[in-house]
């Protein structure tokens, strides 16, 4: 497997504050990782040191040459001052075709809205078309940080979906970053637990197993997982889950 | 036909007004308004050392204000009390260069052509100048056009991309320095500001792309430059005000418009 992008090493500041601290992270193709940890674990900051928004204090990113990022980011704030329809924002950065923007919106399930002003989404519909301009990217690999905030857990669970297709169809590695743990981590080939500094990392089931995870999030995911898994029915809040999620 | 002083005033008019009302829909867009009023504000010290050490307006202009802009974008990246540091950069700029001013020896120099404007005694070497920096800031944004827009939206996206967004606000800074050295001689120090963000502000209710919004802002400002100078003429007011009250009411009537059409839309 062909390592795509690799952090070694990583150190970083805000003011006095450590925010990460000497993480080592690497990501082969294909494959969907999943940051997860608590707020202010550096969970955020580590993708954008990743992305090349940040310059760690120590420590190296290296990317494969000529590595194509697909980012969506947490949050993106449209003025009121700018008017843009989505079909324009999808030309950002480079000029797409009329053919391949339809073709994006469609794959990321939110067809016929590029004639509509960004301002004038739902929640869904905006993480959708930002999910949209980044596959435009023809991304290696595609960045995603929080990228279900603001929707309910079905629509979160549906988003998520879609990005398990599109890792299908479009072969492209994943990386995500969120607090969702028992949406995202059941659709992940790993998750890495980060709390200032990579507290364990492997396979769901052994993240969910390791004291350090137990520790940050105790045990009561456990079963939020099995969730997906439709094992370990033990946990007397899985059919209440089970029902928000379908 | 440069002979005409009013055909230089209009030409330099207009040349002015097309590169603020471009420049200004990203300073509407990053609601960068308050580091354009403080440049400008601090422009009045740059006529100062210029009349002082005999340089030309032009370039003590230019050069105050780039200092300015690169000093207040650097401190408004930190995000700690922007409006009073402003203040104090903006304002202590703007009143030592009007005490600067009365040291300089012989004849006592009439501000007034700096602070509100004086087109109609642009010569052909100034219009050079005008039309020289007005080309080069709409060029430099349209060659950029996409960087900028995608560093605008969301710098994150933009890093992403390849696109280094404090670069492209660096870029902007020339740009916001260039548009005030050209524009003191039009409308002069306090009215700068408003070049800058009328006509895009004008604009945007008609606008649905950001393409739209800047062709429409260019061509308010053009209106309101050419007639604001024929208002002037006519009623022989002073012509930067001028062209500044033809933009507001330009602003008001799209205003009024736009309510008008949500009204008998709804």
């Amino acid at each position: 497997m062909t390592v795509l992008i690799s952090a070694n090493g990583i150190s970083l500041r805000h003011g006095d504050n450590l925010v990460l601290d000497r993480v080592d992270l690497n990501i082969e193709e294909g494959e969907i990782v999943t940051i997860v940890g608590p707020n202010g674990s550096g969970k955020s900051s580590l993708l954008r040191v990743l992305i090349g928004a940040l310059s760690p204090e120590k420590g190296t990113v290296t990317r494969k040459p000529g590595l194509r990022i697909g980012y969506v980011p947490q949050k993106l704030h449209v003025d009121p001052t700018m008017p843009i329809t989505v079909r324009r924002f999808l030309n950002l950065p480079k000029r797409v075709s009329n053919a391949d923007a339809t073709q994006a919106l469609a794959t990321a399930g939110a067809p016929d809205v590029a004639g509509r002003q960004m301002s004038a989404l739902s929640g869904g519909q905006f993480q959708r078309v930002l999910l949209a301009r980044a596959l435009l990217e023809k991304p290696d690999i595609l960045m995603l940080d929080e990228a279900t905030q603001g929707l309910d857990q079905p629509g979160s669970a549906r988003f998520y979906q879609q990005i398990e297709d599109v890792r299908r169809n479009f072969g492209c590695a994943v990386l995500m970053v969120s607090h969702e743990l028992h949406v995202v981590m059941s659709a992940s080939d790993r998750v890495v637990c980060l709390n200032g500094h990579v507290c364990c990392e492997g396979t769901p089931d052994v993240v969910s197993a390791a004291p350090a995870y137990r520790e940050l999030f105790g045990t009561g995911t456990g079963g939020a997982l099995a969730l997906y898994r439709h094992e370990h029915n033990h946990h007397h809040h899985d059919h209440d889950h089970a029902a928000k999620a379908d | 036909m440069l002979d005409d002083f009013l055909i230089r005033a209009g030409l330099a008019a207009t040349g002015t007004a097309l590169a603020a009302a471009t420049l200004g829909c990203f300073v509407v867009w990053r609601r960068m308004a308050y580091i354009g009023d403080a440049t400008a504000h601090a422009a009045v010290l740059g006529v100062a050392i210029s009349l002082m050490f005999n340089l030309s307006i032009f370039a003590g202009v230019g050069m105050v204000s780039l200092v300015m802009a690169l000093l207040i974008t650097s401190l408004s990246g930190r995000g700690q009390g922007i409006d009073t540091i402003l203040g104090v950069l903006a304002q202590g700029a703007l009143a030592i260069g009007l005490v600067m001013v009365t040291f300089i020896p012989g004849q006592r120099i009439d501000l007034d052509a700096y602070l509100f404007g004086d087109v109609l005694t642009v010569t052909r070497a100034d219009l050079g100048i005008i039309w020289g920096g007005a080309a080069v800031v709409i060029a430099v944004l349209v060659s950029r056009w996409n960087a900028m827009l995608t560093a605008t939206l969301n710098p994150d996206l933009a890093s992403a991309a390849g696109v280094k967004p404090a670069r492209e606000q660096l870029v902007l800074t020339l740009l916001l320095a260039a548009v005030v050295a050209v524009a003191i001689k039009v409308v002069g120090a306090l009215l700068i500001t408003s070049l800058l963000i009328i006509p895009a502000a004008a604009a945007r209710g008609f606008a649905r792309t950001p393409e739209q919004m800047v062709v429409l802002a260019a061509l308010i400002g053009a209106t309101s430059a050419v007639g604001g100078l024929r208002a002037a003429m006519m009623l022989d007011t002073p012509v930067g005000p001028t062209i500044v009250c033809v933009a507001v009411g330009i602003f008001a009537i799209s205003v009024v418009a736009k309510g008008l059409r949500r009204l008998t839309r709804g």
